[in-house]
C-alpha cells in the first residue's frame, strides 16, 4: 500500500522520497493492520532466509533427537526422523508460499481474461462465456480440484498441478468482477469525454479501462492467496498434491498425522499455526485495502 | 410455485449436461493415460497389449461416439466400473457409501444451524461487549484456520491425549446402512465438519440482525413498549433468517468438498473417504461420478433455498407471481 492511494497521501505524494511516504503510511495503521504486517514480514523474511540461516538445515538429521519435543537446542522440536521443525516449517512457508502466490495469479490472470472477453465483446459471445463461469463456479472447489489434479500431475508434476487445480476453480468470481466492472466504466462520463475527444481503442484501454480495474484485480489477488494456501496444503496433506519428499505446509502436516500417535503434537500444531498466521495476516491487510478502496463498504456494524 | 420449481427441475438436466461436458473434456484434453494408469508404470507391457487394452475399452473410437456413449449410459444409471470398487459398477458403489455421508453431513449442518443461530443471535444482543469481541475473535480465527489442521488437534487432544472419543472410523459401516448411527465415533468428525462453516453462520446471523434491528419496524416495535428480548426474537430474528436460508443453500456445497478432509482424518468411511481412495488409484469414472453427484446436490439445495425463500419472503413472492 503507497500512501498516495489514502485519501490524505496526497499532500505527503511531494513531501519526501518514497521512504517517508511509506512510513507515514505506516504511521496511519490500525494496530491490527500494523501487527498483520510485522508478522506478516516476519515469515516471509524466515522463509526467504530460511537457506541462509546456517542453524536451519531442514535436512539435516539429528539421530540423538527423533521426535524431541520443542526445547532450547529445537524451538520447535524435531521430526520422526531427527529433522529440525523450525527450519522444515520455515522452508514449507517458502514452498507453499511461492506455490499459492502463481496459484492465485493463475486464477485471477484467467479470470480476468475471461471477464475481459466477456465484457468487451458483448452479445453471444458474453452469454456463452457467463454460462460457462457458471458451471464452474456451481462446482466445488476441493472436488473438481481434486479431478484436476489426478488428470494433469503425472504430467505438469505436484506444484504445476496444483497451480492448474486452483487457477482453474478460483477464475469465476473474477471473471464476474472484471465483466461487471468493465461494463459499468464504459457508461461513465468520463468515457464517452474520451471518446468524444477522438481517443481509439487502445487508448480507452490504457487511460480508462485498466486502471479502473487494476485495484479490483489486485484486491482479488490478495484474497486468492490464503484460499490457495490452504488448498496446496490440503491437497498435500492428502497425498494428491506435492511430491512427499518436499517439505511444504501441507506435507509436514501429513508427517504430523502419522506423528500424533507417539505423541508428536508439534508436528501437527506449528505448520497448521503457520498457515493460520499466513491467512489471517493476508486476510486483515486485504480488508484494510478493500476498505480504503470502498469506505462505503467499511461496515457500520463494527460496534 | 409449482411452476418455479418445474422450472427449475427441468434446468437440472442441462446443468448435469454441461457439467459432464466439462469434467469429460478435462478428461479428454488431460495428458492422462488411463491404459498406463491401469498398466502401471513398471510393468513392461507390449505396445499391442495396450492397443488391445484400449480397443476394449473403445479409446480407439473417435471422442464424440465415446462422448455419446459415455452420455448415453450415464443417462440410464451406468456410470462405469471403478479400480476401488474392486471393479463394480460405480453407481452401487456411492449407494452403499451415501448413508454415511449424509448422517455426516446432515448431522454438522444441524450443528451449524443451531450454533450459528445462537451464538449469532447472542452477540448481536450483547453487541459491543466483550462476549460479542471474543465470539467475532474466534470466528475470524476460525475462518483462517483449516479444517484438517483442527480435526488434527481435535483428534489428538479428545481422542488420544484424554481418551474421550474414539480416534476415528466406525464400528460397523452397516449399522449407518440400517439406520443405526454410532454417535461415539459420528461426534469429532461432525464436529470438525461444522467448524468449516461454522463462523461464517455465526457472523452472518449477527449482521443481518444488526442491520434488521435498524429498521423502522423494530424501532415502531421498541417505541410500543415492547421488551428488547421480544423486539430480538420475534421482531428482528424471523427477518434475520430469511437470507439465512440462502446461506445454506451456497455452503452445502462447501460441506460436501468439506467431508474429503474430515473423512480422511477419521476414517468415517463415506462418499469423501471413497472420493479420497479414488484419487489416490487415479480411478477416474469414480471421481467423476461423485463430482457429478456433488452437483446435482448443490442444484437441489439451492433450490429448496429458493423455495424457502419465496416462502418466507412475501415480497419475493409477489414480485417473481
Amino acid at each position: 500500500m503507497s500512501a498516495g492511494s489514502s485519501a490524505i497521501g496526497g499532500s505527503l505524494r511531494h513531501a519526501g522520497g518514497i521512504g517517508q511516504r511509506l512510513t507515514g503510511a505506516v504511521l496511519r495503521w490500525p494496530a491490527s493492520v500494523r501487527v498483520a504486517a510485522a508478522v506478516l514480514a516476519v515469515l516471509v523474511v524466515g522463509a526467504l532466509a530460511s537457506d541462509v540461516i546456517a542453524p536451519l538445515d531442514d535436512r539435516a538429521v539429528d539421530l540423538d533427537n527423533v521426535l524431541a519435543a520443542p526445547s532450547w537446542s529445537y524451538l520447535l522440536g524435531t521430526d520422526e526422523v531427527g529433522r529440525d521443525l523450525l527450519a522444515r516449517v520455515l522452508h514449507g512457508v517458502r514452498i507453499s508460499l511461492a506455490i499459492a502466490v502463481f496459484a492465485a495469479l493463475a486464477a485471477v490472470v484467467a479470470g480476468a481474461l475471461v471477464g475481459v472477453i466477456a465484457g468487451t465483446m458483448g452479445g453471444k459471445i458474453d452469454a456463452v462465456a457467463m454460462r460457462a463461469t457458471d458451471v464452474f463456479a456451481s462446482q466445488n472447489h476441493f472436488l473438481l480440484g481434486i479431478l484436476l489434479l489426478v488428470l494433469f500431475r503425472p504430467a505438469l508434476g505436484g506444484a504445476g498441478a496444483i497451480m492448474l487445480a486452483v487457477g482453474l476453480t478460483h477464475w469465476p468470481s473474477l471473471a464476474r468482477i472484471v465483466r461487471g466492472e468493465l461494463m459499468s466504466v464504459r457508461e461513465r462520463p468520463f468515457v464517452a469525454a474520451a471518446v468524444g475527444g477522438g481517443a481509439g481503442r487502445l487508448r480507452l484501454a490504457r487511460r480508462h479501462y485498466v486502471p479502473h480495474l487494476m485495484p479490483a484485480v489486485g484486491l482479488a489477488f490478495v484474497l486468492t492467496v490464503p484460499h490457495a494456501i490452504f488448498h496446496e496444503s490440503a491437497y498435500s496433506f492428502l497425498g494428491l498434491g506435492l511430491e512427499p519428499h518436499r517439505a511444504s505446509l501441507g506435507n509436514i502436516l501429513s508427517d504430523g498425522q502419522r506423528s500424533l500417535l507417539a505423541g508428536g503434537w508439534w508436528i501437527a500444531l506449528f505448520p497448521g499455526l503457520a498457515i493460520l498466521l499466513a491467512a489471517m495476516t493476508i486476510g486483515t491487510l486485504a480488508e484494510y485495502w478493500r476498505e480504503h478502496l470502498h469506505p462505503r463498504w467499511r461496515s457500520e456494524l463494527e460496534l | 410455485m409449482l411452476k418455479l420449481v418445474a422450472r427449475r427441475l427441468a434446468m437440472l438436466p442441462v446443468i448435469l449436461l454441461a457439467v459432464a461436458t466439462l469434467t469429460y473434456a478435462l478428461t479428454e484434453i488431460s495428458p492422462f493415460d488411463p491404459v498406463s494408469a491401469y498398466v502401471g508404470a513398471e510393468n513392461d507391457v507390449s505396445p499391442e497389449r495396450r492397443a488391445e487394452i484400449a480397443h476394449a475399452w473403445g479409446f480407439d473410437q473417435p471422442v464424440y461416439e465415446r462422448f455419446g456413449r459415455w452420455l448415453w449410459n450415464m443417462a440410464h444409471g451406468d456410470l462405469g466400473n471403478s479400480v476401488v470398487a474392486g471393479g463394480q459398477p460405480v453407481s452401487s458403489e456411492i449407494a452403499s457409501r451415501a448413508s454415511a455421508s449424509i448422517v455426516l453431513v446432515g448431522g454438522a449442518l444441524a450443528l451449524v444451524l443451531v450454533g450459528g443461530l445462537i451464538f449469532g443471535v447472542l452477540a448481536a444482543a450483547f453487541r459491543g461487549t466483550v462476549f460479542d469481541w471474543l465470539v467475532r475473535t474466534l470466528c475470524y480465527f476460525n475462518t483462517a484456520a483449516p479444517s484438517f489442521w483442527i480435526g488434527l488437534l481435535a483428534l489428538y487432544v479428545f481422542s488420544i491425549e484424554l481418551g474421550w472419543l474414539p480416534a476415528g472410523g466406525t464400528s460397523d459401516p452397516r449399522a449407518i446402512d440400517a439406520g443405526g448411527v454410532d454417535l461415539a465415533h459420528l461426534v469429532l468428525p461432525m464436529i470438525v465438519l461444522a467448524l468449516t462453516q461454522y463462523a461464517w453462520f455465526v457472523l452472518f446471523v449477527r449482521n443481518t440482525l444488526l442491520e434488521v434491528l435498524r429498521e423502522d419496524h423494530v424501532q415502531f416495535a421498541r417505541a410500543q413498549g415492547i421488551g428488547e428480548v421480544a423486539v430480538l426474537l420475534r421482531h428482528a430474528l424471523p427477518n434475520a433468517l430469511i437470507p439465512f436460508v440462502t446461506l445454506v443453500g451456497t455452503n452445502l456445497a462447501e460441506l460436501i468438498g468439506g467431508t474429503i478432509l474430515v473423512e480422511s482424518i477419521f476414517g468415517w468411511p463415506g462418499l469423501g473417504l471413497l472420493a479420497l481412495d479414488a484419487a489416490r488409484s487415479e480411478d477416474i469414472p469414480m471421481i467423476v461420478a461423485i463430482t457429478l453427484a456433488a452437483s446435482v446436490l448443490v442444484v437441489l439445495g439451492n433450490l429448496l433455498a429458493d423455495v424457502l425463500y419465496r416462502v418466507m419472503d412475501p415480497r419475493v413472492r409477489e414480485a417473481t407471481a
